[in-house]
């Protein structure tokens, strides 16, 4: 076995996890990784700021469902990469991030560019490495991958000091690794299920929330099987948008916050609830002692931590969704007939809820607003193309007004509401899947934040859609100071800067202001068959709010429509 | 990890002392994760010690809190999910023997001062360990309630300094950690 560095075994130990992309940018402290970059045959895509690195390798860790690879120098190249580490790890998204560090002798001198990253990244990682010999590298490897991907996924740091990169030795690359205090996959327990069945069989109005663990472990035919098999309606959490077709007969859409009104009104009603990979957010249930009061709540998720977290549950199952969805499906007698009467009675409660805040919910009558252009979009983009968003109203309004019909093309920042998420990532989904169309609906604050990845679209050839929703302000929270502070604006005009289509062209993209629905229609087809990136404005009215709201530190009863 | 139920506390009162005892990679960083973990999700701990085990490398943590029995939950959930915790039990004081060293330094000037804590110690199977013509240094090993009767016994004398290590502890008997 002859010697390598490294940095050699690095990029060898990430070829062995077959990875696709590098996401990074190069400083000091990783110049031998970049060095051992030029030999190996994995894709490395330039970013201009770290923070869309690791919101890159976000993006494509959620549509491979593997984990996604970002790259950055020490110091300031890695506190660079926290926000979109953190946005991962709310979002329980597989990265496996690397920082280069000062050289070992170097560490607790305050050297240039010194950061202890390891210490900084804890709370926003599944677990960090930080490798003292180079043998140590591929073991290291191996192992983040494997805990970044398995059980609940999160993100994993490896800080490679830079004399660690420089050291050459004779480095076995393990076939098998163990983690001791690690052990993600369970076995859902039967007695569990059997309870949850029961209470199922026996509900007469039950509801199934659908999470984001049901698109991290792809249960979607499973979800279905259970919703059709007993008729059950099907509201989501924001993150578990998609779980599950929204143009389905069972739908409702996602409950919470921004949920939709009758979602959220349906769930109130509901007498069993059933929890699927979800964790009872704040922004999803109102207030904690409020939701599910008195009713039976069952809870399934891999995360045993999550159970009893937010909320007291009556049945806990705990495993990965596929299996413990096929179990409980498989525990549903033969001989088991929904009754047709009480069935009938609660779904058409939906249908009644749906068709009254159908008229009962403000609308805007501008000719070109927010929903009718996200319903336009839904109208011409490909069902299997993949949407994600910006954070604020641009992304509450995609909740309401933007069906996802194939379940996992859609995805958001939905734990942290990292703005400026959206482009970047749209960026790393769409070199996941080359093959269809990606948009970032975004807004105009959000997108102003990583815009500079335009270069990135354009230089390596991965065209997405930037659906600007501009309002030339930050809206959300113009319309909380509406809301809640006596309109007193403070701080959230943008003042119609910078000229975005200018933006767009300057980076050698395209850019399209659109003023009509029509032009809208024309933009949106131009942009589907373009192949540089095309950025759509659309300006809206700054006024235009989004409802339904419940407030914050109330309940979903507590629901205001704006009408 | 179903013997460590048997000995799971099942009492609603709130803010009652709960001794866990974790086993833990023993190894750099583990402590910092642990630390932050209690304050990142806004637990309080009375105290941790943190020693290596029979087996080189794995280190026992004894950890005290005071809590109500959702938090406690919580607590040994978080920790079961931290990655270098390798199992966590709750102790019942009952069924557990546990202990913390403390030295307490205290102001003793005159003879007779000096006689009284030397007996006061003698009572509470404490031994002196240092003793200068201002002060008198008592080491005592027994439960927090313990050292702490024997911290108001004295506090007339004046107490100068005191150092506690922090309760650590075992299960009695044969419970054994399922390694």
């Amino acid at each position: 076995m002859s010697e390598i560095s490294g940095a050699t075994a690095l990029l060898t130990a990430l070829e062995k996890e077959k990875v696709e992309y590098i996401f990074g940018l190069p400083g000091g402290a990783n110049l031998p990784i970049y060095d051992a970059l030029v030999d190996s045959n994995i894709r490395h895509i330039l970013v201009r700021h770290e923070q869309s690195a690791a919101h890159m390798a976000d993006g494509y860790a959620r549509i491979k469902r593997k984990a996604g690879v970002c790259f950055a120098t020490s110091g300031p190249g890695a506190t660079n990469l926290v926000t979109g580490i953190a946005t991962a790890y709310s979002d329980s998204s597989p990265i496996v991030a690397v920082t280069g560090q000062v050289a070992l002798p170097m560490i607790g001198k305050d050297a240039f560019q010194e950061i202890d990253i390891i210490g900084i990244i804890n709370p926003c990682t599944k677990y960090s490495f930080q490798p003292r010999q180079a043998s140590e590298i591929p073991e290291a490897v191996k192992k983040s991958f494997y805990i970044a991907e398995s059980g609940r996924p999160g993100p994993v740091l490896i800080d490679i000091p830079k004399d660690v990169q420089q050291q050459k030795a004779k480095i076995e690359f393990p076939d098998y690794i163990k983690v001791r205090g690690y052990s993600p996959n369970v076995d859902p327990d039967l007695s569990e299920i059997n309870k949850a069945c029961e209470m199922l069989l026996k509900a007469e109005k039950p509801i199934i929330m659908a999470g984001g663990g049901v698109i991290l472990s792809g249960a979607f035919s499973e979800l279905q099987t259970l919703a059709e098999l007993l008729s059950i309606p099907v509201v989501s959490t924001f993150k578990g948008k998609g779980a599950f077709p929204e143009n389905h007969q069972l739908s409702l859409g996602p409950i919470g916050m921004h949920g939709h009104a009758e979602a959220n009104r349906m769930i109130l009603e509901a007498d069993c609830i059933v929890a699927i990979g979800a964790r009872f957010s704040d922004r999803t249930v109102g207030r904690f002692d409020e939701f599910g009061k008195d009713i039976n709540v069952i809870h399934f998720d891999i995360d045993p931590a999550e159970i009893g977290k937010n909320k007291s549950v009556n049945a806990a199952i705990i495993g990965d969704l596929k299996s413990s969805l096929r179990a409980l499906i498989k525990m549903i007698p033969k001989t088991f007939r929904v009754n047709e009467e009480i069935s009938k009675q609660w779904l058409n409660r939906k249908k009644e809820l749906v068709s009254y805040y159908a008229d009962s919910l403000k609308d805007y009558s501008r000719e070109i607003t927010a929903k009718k252009s996200l319903k336009k979009l839904r109208e011409i983009l490909p069902m299997d193309g993949i949407v994600t968003t910006e954070v604020g109203q641009c992304q509450m309004w995609t909740s309401l007004h933007f069906d996802v019909i194939s379940p996992g093309t859609f995805f958001s920042s939905t734990g942290l509401g990292t703005m400026g998420f959206g482009f970047p990532a749209s960026i790393g989904a769409k070199a996941a899947r080359k093959d269809v169309t990606v948009v970032d609906i975004a807004g105009d604050g959000s997108f102003n934040m990583t815009e500079n990845s335009l270069a990135v679209s354009v230089l390596e050839g991965l065209p997405v859609i930037v659906f600007l929703l501009n309002n030339f302000m930050l809206g959300m929270v113009a319309q909380w100071q509406r809301t809640f502070y006596n309109r007193r604006y403070s701080g959230v005009h943008l003042k119609n800067c910078p000229d975005y289509c200018k933006i767009a062209e300057s980076y050698g993209a395209q850019g399209i202001r659109v003023q009509s629905m029509d032009e809208l229609e024309k933009a949106i087809k131009t942009a589907i068959k373009s192949d540089v990136a095309t950025v759509i404005d659309i300006p809206i009215d700054p006024n235009e709010d989004v409802y339904p709201f419940v407030a914050p530190g109330t309940g979903l009863k507590d629901m205001v429509t704006g009408a | 990890m179903s013997s460590n139920k048997s000995i799971f506390i099942n009492n609603n009162n709130s803010n009652i002392l709960y001794i866990l005892s974790v086993i833990v990679e023993n190894k750099p960083g583990v402590l910092f994760r642990i630390t932050n973990l209690f304050r990142s999700r806004n637990f309080n701990i009375e105290s941790i010690t943190v020693g290596i085990t029979e087996k080189p490398d794995l280190s026992r943590m004894t950890i005290t809190t005071k809590s109500d029995i959702r938090t406690l939950e919580q607590l040994v959930k978080q920790l079961k999910k931290t990655i270098d915790v390798i199992q966590v039990s709750v102790l019942d004081k009952e069924n557990a023997v546990y202990r913390e060293l403390a030295l307490i330094k205290m102001n003793a000037k005159d003879p007779t001062t000096r006689i009284e804590i030397a007996n006061f110690a003698s009572i509470y199977r404490g031994n002196i360990m240092d003793i200068s013509n201002e002060t008198i240094t008592v080491e005592l090993i027994g439960t927090p309630d313990k050292i702490d009767a024997f911290k108001n016994l004295v506090s007339s004398y004046g107490i100068i300094q005191v150092a506690r290590t922090g309760v650590s502890a075992l299960p009695r008997g044969g419970i054994t950690d399922e390694l």
